[in-house]
């Protein structure tokens, strides 16, 4: 055993170590691959050894020889081995290899799980980091799901280094195992406010992956991305969360408003070239995403524009590329405020650098109009002259069509000069699209009937010179165009000028060295030639001509019968056989040229590429039903059946049976040509559609003589395109001359009957007529066709799992918590019994077999519950709906009896209201955000600000999707819009009012008191489904014969931004109503102030003068005002005496009238909810500045989650974490008091323990919330 | 995402494969062929990105890459990420390498390509952006080569023939990395002083 020992090491002296490999490898240059065989070879034997050491030496080798190409897949087991090294050099070196030759389909992954979970858990930093880089690379479903949990712990670890490595590979997790998100998610979200700003970067890059597929389900981190991005400093973390936003922003349009001016100043102040190209790119998506019009955003279009020109003006490229391609983005939207940048563009197209040129070229299909198309087209065609690459000459071959044909062929005035273009574009050498231009040349002759003339003779130009096309072999890609110039100058033929030529020109020997399927147009189209040639010449009374004719196609049509392919040998032979018959009737002197024309007759139309799709199934049509009986096996015993029905042809059919195929194939082939030929919706195979051709078998073997061309190829006869230009400006020149002409006449005619008329202006773009009327036939579509095509997603995009719901996670009680299904496997024994036993490999496959399979049907379990969960949600939905039937009629009922004393609301009613009011929180507290805009200086701004966005958020938050709503541009809106809203918010209102008012004779007064019953009644009467909009807070202040005034509770409206700022300032809205038929106007809102609590005025008034509400009310109308109030302290309730006057007037008189009313402050109105993370929470608790109190709650009959929910949602508090029957609850004034609550429950008996910085603001808010649960 | 980092010389021999995606070996040779047939044919002064590889990507993807005297460093990423950012992690890569082998030059790269993915693992991990910060990765390296240091101390005297044929290794490679003096990388050489600062995006 020594000596083996001591033998080993000896060897080992000797073994190459990678260093060595690599200089052997480069010493052998000549036979490298016989040099690295028997390297792997030595490495086999070292592997066999069992010292650990040679093995990682070799693994480390066979590293390097898969970089180099080889596959070292058979050394799986020996990478495990040193994998599980206790050494970190070993263990290195096998998490390497790993990393770089594992993949999901590597079996020996399987025994792995469990070495990777003790390394994970390793006390070593490095162990745990080195085998999270390794699983980063190689995790499969099955590592996933089982490593998931202990990945989830790692988050939270200790170092930060191992944090950010736990927190990225969460993404790869989540995309192998989609059930893992929901239980990580709020972790992660946790740790967007990690202290180490790695992590926190980490994070980011996580969510931002997450976010980029399925950003609606990260709409409610906006917030606090917003807080990052307005805090960080770290330019990476910046970059991911500017985009991130750029995603986020097409799907809520309120969002973007808030960012633009964020992201403008980050423009204006920062240095970093990319943070300043993100910033860029993500205002663009903003304004995409908002709608145009409005006038702030037209100057970030302009700041964006100007930004990306000084890129696109610097000197280093690689700004430049990037500038133009933020360009092509704004150009989508705002063509206009590009196109002015249309010299730079034009620029670019010259530069060196083919990147960049293409970005312009990009750009340049933006830049088109009937006016510039000529001109810019004439530019590109000098571009393709000079392109040396076949790359980008090909690339601007196709940007010159397709600006030409974009949209219907919307800039092309002239058609003459664009057939000229294509005819020109056939000159270039080599490139691949001649089937692009082929079907140009097709789709333009067919659908604009007054080109056809010009077509068909360039056309013929273009066959009689074919030798010049098809010369070349490099050219054989152009030869496509041939096929497209026979078709037309068949097709047309009645339009050419000598028929015969083309005719002749057609039948060539030449032609057969084409691919076939051009040969077979050739043919078909001599044939139609052949009609209408007999047809001019059946008139005459000499018969020779007619007959040369036919005695032409006789002699040159044998020489197609004999081509190998088989279509054209077909029609060939037919037309052959034909013309010949046609002969003999012509020595007859039988007038025939009728009859062959009808071979012929019939307009082609053009049919739209989508109408095969959009045919509808007829009724009781089921495509997938057999027709017959679906043959048995038994009925085909040496030959399979399946082959036939299956794709793929049955090459290996021995060609006995291919002879019995092919005539059943015939038949079959003329049966369905019968059958589409009766069938209107099926398209026939015309040439316009867009096909790609195949190349005909043996083309190839055809000799091909050479042409040299020393000189540039033009084919004679042909009109260049560049003459078009000048005629066409002289046309516009004239076009425009006559019209000055006709307009000084039809002014003089009018100067003598009416007088004075406008002055025509500069010419427009509607001005330039086009050369000839221009009869764009639109594509046919069948009758009934469906409406928009469905565009289907990739259904193997492995992000589509991860379209999970995240709002409803977040850490507020009473939300559907986990269940026992979601959470993260823990782990188990089964792993470990497969690690006992690695050499039976059966027993691990079966394992492994067993393991998928429970995966598949858990998986499965999995589905079935989402959706039984979508269905008892719908269920739930029904009975919402049926409740609110109920209350409203209540509600009716209150109408009718209102001094009938107390309706209770049933337990239930308010049970089930509870809920959903705090799953709505969330979504609110986003609408809050999104809707609050900065605190206005003054006080009407913010009342039109207010109403203008009461009405989205309330739509918002009342379940229509925001995506699909537009949002109105506040400041565009009319005064209809308003005063529509306002009636509508009227309605809804004065039924909250009504329960209200009810329930006022009940709870005196004090609004926070009628807390849960208010909110049920609300629940009940909002018309629409989702419960409680924030907006309906209210609760009444005062009222009399003539006006009702209804306050929200304060903080809730209030901007956190602005208190951030400045920590004093509360805001009030008022909502005041007309209940009278008189006309409401000069109302003044006055408050006395107290020495705490000041009512903000405007500059320059008294501290007693009263405010002007900025509004008059109709009868019937009520509108809502905003009052900043500024509080000195905020630690003890407050009470405010105010007065509103105001003036009624009516048709004969006006009468002064007042109202007062109390202002109620609560302390709980300035509390702000902030989420807090756990972490935070217990230092916050640690820190020790915090003071102590708490409160019993006796006789609590309520579930702890909607305790819980109340708090949150009446005191404005955040549930940090809760663990069964105990919940810690944090929420900060603003002031920046810290409260923290623990709650705990325990029968009916409820202890709050409480602490905060400020003990009187404290017993204020215990009282408070008491008082909240006494009431119920 | 970076779905690739593929380091390859002038003739197109690789130095460093990363795909954080699983190809078969052959279809990765093939990328590293079409990749480097791009990337060598332009021109020292275009841009630094580039559309159009077949195998790897699709329109998402770009190819983003550098160009250091004998080398090209191309990282292949979607559009989730910067552009210039990855421009700058390449150049952060690059001063890493420089620190950590002392003026690195290709033979470096050739002899310990090991290494090299060491300090790679510690700035991408399954192709997201892990850390950028030199400081940190130098530390972070630098510490786990302590750890292995102390590790091959601690085995049999055996090792200590090995540690030092090792050694004698890269005494070895450092006389042919002064032979080959044209071969350093450092990006000081490929750009005047100016120019690298123009680089440095942020």
């Amino acid at each position: 055993m020594a000596l083996k020992i001591v033998k080993g090491s000896i060897d080992r002296m000797f073994d190459k170590n990678l260093q060595d490999l690599v200089r052997g490898i480069r010493n052998h240059k000549e036979d490298e691959a016989k040099y690295i065989s028997t390297c792997i070879d030595e490495i086999k034997q070292e592997l066999k050894q069992d010292n650990i050491a040679v093995k990682a030496n070799a693994v480390c080798k066979l590293t390097y020889l898969q970089m180099l190409g080889y596959d070292v897949s058979w050394a799986a087991f020996n990478i495990v081995e040193v994998m599980s090294s206790s050494k970190f050099t070993y263990k290195r070196i096998g998490y390497l290899a790993a990393s770089q030759c594992f993949h999901e389909s590597t079996d020996v992954i399987m025994l792995t799980t469990n070495q990777i979970r003790k390394d994970l858990s390793s006390p070593n930093q490095y162990d745990t980091g080195v085998a999270l880089t390794g699983l980063s690379c190689f995790v499969t479903p099955d590592l996933a799901r089982d490593l998931a949990n202990d990945i989830m712990t790692l988050m939270s670890h200790t170092k930060p280094y191992i944090r950010k490595k736990a927190v990225l590979i969460m993404y790869k997790v989540f995309l192998k195992y989609p059930e893992s998100l929901r239980p990580a998610f709020p972790r992660l979200k946790e740790k967007l406010e990690d202290p180490d700003p790695g992590v926190q970067s980490a994070a980011v890059n996580v969510i931002c992956e997450l976010a980029r597929r399925n950003p609606k389900n990260y709409l409610s981190l906006a917030p606090l991305f917003f807080k990052l991005m307005t805090s960080s400093t770290n330019n990476w973390v910046l970059i991911k969360i500017i985009k991130l936003f750029g995603a986020l922003t097409p799907l809520e349009p309120r969002l973007g408003k808030k960012l633009i001016e964020p992201l403008t100043n980050l423009i204006h102040s920062t240095s970093a070239m990319s943070l300043l190209y993100e910033c860029v790119n993500t205002v663009i998506a903003v304004l995409i995403s908002l709608s145009s019009g409005m006038p702030n955003h037209s100057a970030s279009i302009q700041l964006c524009v100007q930004k990306l020109r000084i890129l696109i003006e610097d000197s280093d490229q690689n700004l430049k590329y990037l500038g133009l391609l933020a360009m092509s983005k704004i150009l989508k939207t705002h063509p206009k405020s590009v196109q002015s940048h249309k010299d730079l563009i034009l620029q670019c197209l010259d530069d060196k650098d083919e990147s960049i040129r293409l970005r312009a070229l990009d750009l340049l299909y933006g830049m088109v109009s009937k006016k510039n198309l000529m001109e810019i087209v004439k530019k590109l065609m000098l571009h393709v002259d000079k392109a040396e690459g076949t790359t980008y000459r090909d690339e601007l071959l196709t940007k010159i069509i397709d600006i030409c044909s974009q949209s219907n062929y919307q800039y092309i005035t002239n058609f003459e000069w664009y057939i000229s273009i294509l005819v020109e574009l056939t000159r270039l050498e080599g490139t691949r699209h001649g089937h692009l231009i082929a079907s140009q040349m097709l789709d333009v002759a067919i659908r604009v009937k007054a080109i056809r003339v010009f077509a068909v003779a360039q056309m013929a130009t273009l066959l009689d010179n074919a030798h010049l096309l098809t010369g070349n072999v490099q050219r054989k890609g152009i030869c496509e165009v041939l096929y497209a110039a026979a078709w037309i100058c068949g097709e047309f033929s009645e339009h050419l000028d000598n028929p015969t030529q083309t005719l002749e020109a057609m039948l060539r020997p030449k032609v057969a060295t084409l691919p076939g399927h051009i040969q077979a147009v050739y043919v078909q189209n001599a044939a139609k030639l052949f009609a209408t040639i007999l047809k001019s010449q059946e008139g005459n009374t000499d018969s020779t001509a007619a007959q040369e004719t036919s005695q032409l196609m006789i002699d040159r049509l044998p020489l197609f019968v004999q081509s190998a392919n088989l279509e054209v040998q077909e029609r060939a032979s037919c037309i052959l056989q034909l013309v010949k018959y046609i002969q003999k009737l012509q020595q007859k002197d039988v007038e025939i040229a009728e009859e062959v024309i009808a071979l012929f007759a019939g307009e082609l139309n053009p049919v739209a590429p989508k109408a095969q799709k959009k045919v509808p199934v007829p009724e009781g049509l089921d495509l997938d039903a057999w027709i017959n009986e679906p043959p048995s096996e038994s009925e085909s015993e040496d030959e399979q059946p399946r082959a036939i029905f299956a794709k793929e042809e049955p090459k290996h059919s021995r060609p006995r049976h291919t002879e019995v195929d092919e005539k059943e194939l015939a038949k079959r082939r003329e049966a369905r040509k019968q059958e589409q030929a009766n069938n209107p919706f099926y398209i026939k195979s015309s040439p316009s559609s867009q096909k790609v051709y195949q190349e005909a078998p043996g083309v190839e073997h055809i000799p091909v003589v050479q042409i040299d061309l020393s000189v540039p190829l033009k084919v004679p006869g042909l009109p260049m395109s560049d003459q078009y230009v000048k005629l066409e400006e002289e046309r516009r020149q004239k076009d425009k001359a006559e019209k000055k002409k006709k307009e000084k006449k039809k002014r003089k005619e009018k100067r003598s009957g009416r007088g004075k008329r406008h002055d025509s202006g500069p010419e427009s773009e509607e001005d330039i007529t086009p050369a000839h009327m221009v009869d764009i036939v639109t594509e046919e579509m069948p009758e009934n066709a469906l409406p928009s095509d469905d565009d289907d997603k990739d259904p193997n995009d492995p992000h589509k799992a991860l379209d999970i719901d995240l709002d409803n996670l977040m850490e507020m009680a009473g939300r559907r918590p986990l269940a026992d299904s979601e959470k993260l496997p823990v782990r188990s024994h089964r792993a470990a019994e497969v690690l006992k036993s690695p050499a039976q490999d059966g027993d691990a496959e079966s394992a492994v077999s067993q393991e998928t399979k429970k995966k598949s049907s858990k998986e499965k379990r999995e589905k079935k519950k989402d959706k039984d969960r979508d269905r008892k949600k719908s269920k739930e939905d029904k009975k919402k709906k049926k409740k609110k039937h109920k209350s409203e009629e209540k509600g009716e009922d209150l109408l009718g009896g209102q001094e009938d004393g107390p309706v209770g609301q049933s337990e239930e009613t308010s049970e089930v209201a509870a809920q959903p009011t705090s799953t709505t929180a969330e979504v609110s507290d986003l609408d809050f955000w999104l809707s609050n805009a900065p605190v206005p200086s003054n006080t009407q701004e913010a009342a039109t600000v207010a109403a203008a966005e009461a009405a989205p958020v309330s739509e918002l938050a009342s379940g229509t999707a925001p995506d699909s709503e537009p949002d109105e541009p506040k400041d565009t809106e009319t005064e209809e819009t308003k005063s529509s809203k306002h009636k509508k918010k009227k309605q809804k209102k004065e039924k909250e009012e009504k329960e209200k008012k009810k329930k006022k004779k009940h709870h005196h007064h004090h609004h926070h008191s009628d807390g849960g019953g208010e909110e049920s009644v609300q629940n009940g009467t909002v018309e629409e489904e989702e419960p409680l909009p924030p907006m309906s807070n209210y609760c009444l202040l005062a009222e009399n014969s003539y006006i009702k005034m209804m306050m929200e509770d304060a903080d809730q409206v209030n901007d956190i931004q602005g208190n951030l700022q400045d920590g004093s300032q509360v805001v009030v809205s008022v909502i005041f109503e007309n209940k009278c038929d008189s006309f409401l106007k000069s109302m003044e809102f006055n408050v006395l102030d107290s020495l705490n609590s000041k009512l903000q005025r405007p500059e320059g008034s008294g501290p007693h003068d009263g405010l002007t509400v900025p509004f008059q009310l109709p009868p019937g109308v009520s509108n809502e005002a905003r009052f900043v109030f500024t509080m000195q302290s905020i630690i003890m309730p407050q009470k405010l005496k105010g007065t509103l006057t105001f003036i009624v007037k009516n048709e004969d008189s006006s009468t002064h009238e007042k109202l007062d009313f109390k202002l109620h402050f609560t302390c709980t109105s300035y509390l702000i909810t902030t989420p807090c993370y756990s972490d935070a929470f217990a230092k916050l608790l640690e820190s020790g500045d915090l003071k102590c109190s708490s409160v019993k709650l006796e006789g609590v009959v309520m579930p702890f989650h909607h305790l819980l929910a109340r708090i949150c949602f009446r005191h404005h508090f955040s549930v940090v974490e809760r663990i069964d029957s105990c919940a810690s609850m944090y929420s900060r004034s603003i002031q920046d008091h810290h409260v923290c609550l623990l709650v705990k429950t325990s029968g009916q008996t409820v202890s709050i323990d409480a602490k905060c910085d400020e003990p009187t603001l404290l017993g204020n808010v215990l009282d408070e919330i008491k008082q909240t649960f006494s009431q119920c | 995402m970076i779905k690739a980092i593929l380091i390859f010389n002038n003739h197109g021999k690789p130095r460093l494969s990363k795909f954080y995606e699983h190809y078969n070996e052959d279809i990765e040779q093939q990328i590293i062929r079409e990749t480097f047939h791009l990337v060598s044919k332009r021109d020292e002064n275009v841009c630094n990105f580039l559309e159009g590889g077949m195998l790897i990507g699709g329109s998402d993807y770009k190819l983003i890459y550098r160009h250091y005297a004998t080398l090209y460093f191309v990282f292949c990423v979607d559009s989730s990420e910067s552009e210039l950012g990855i421009l700058d992690l390449i150049q952060v890569f690059v001063e890493t390498l420089d620190k950590c082998f002392e003026n690195v030059c290709e033979l470096d790269l050739i002899f310990h390509v090991d290494k090299v993915h060491n300090i790679l693992a510690e700035m991408v991990m399954g192709g997201m952006v892990l850390e950028t910060n030199m400081n940190e990765i130098i530390t972070q390296v630098d510490a786990q080569n302590k750890m292995e240091k102390s590790e091959v101390r601690l085995t049999l005297p055996v090792h200590y023939f090995y540690l030092s044929v090792y050694q004698a290794g890269q005494v070895d490679t450092g006389r042919y990395c002064r032979s080959a003096c044209s071969c350093r990388i450092s990006c000081k050489e490929h750009e005047p002083p100016g120019n690298a600062q123009k680089h440095q995006h942020w």
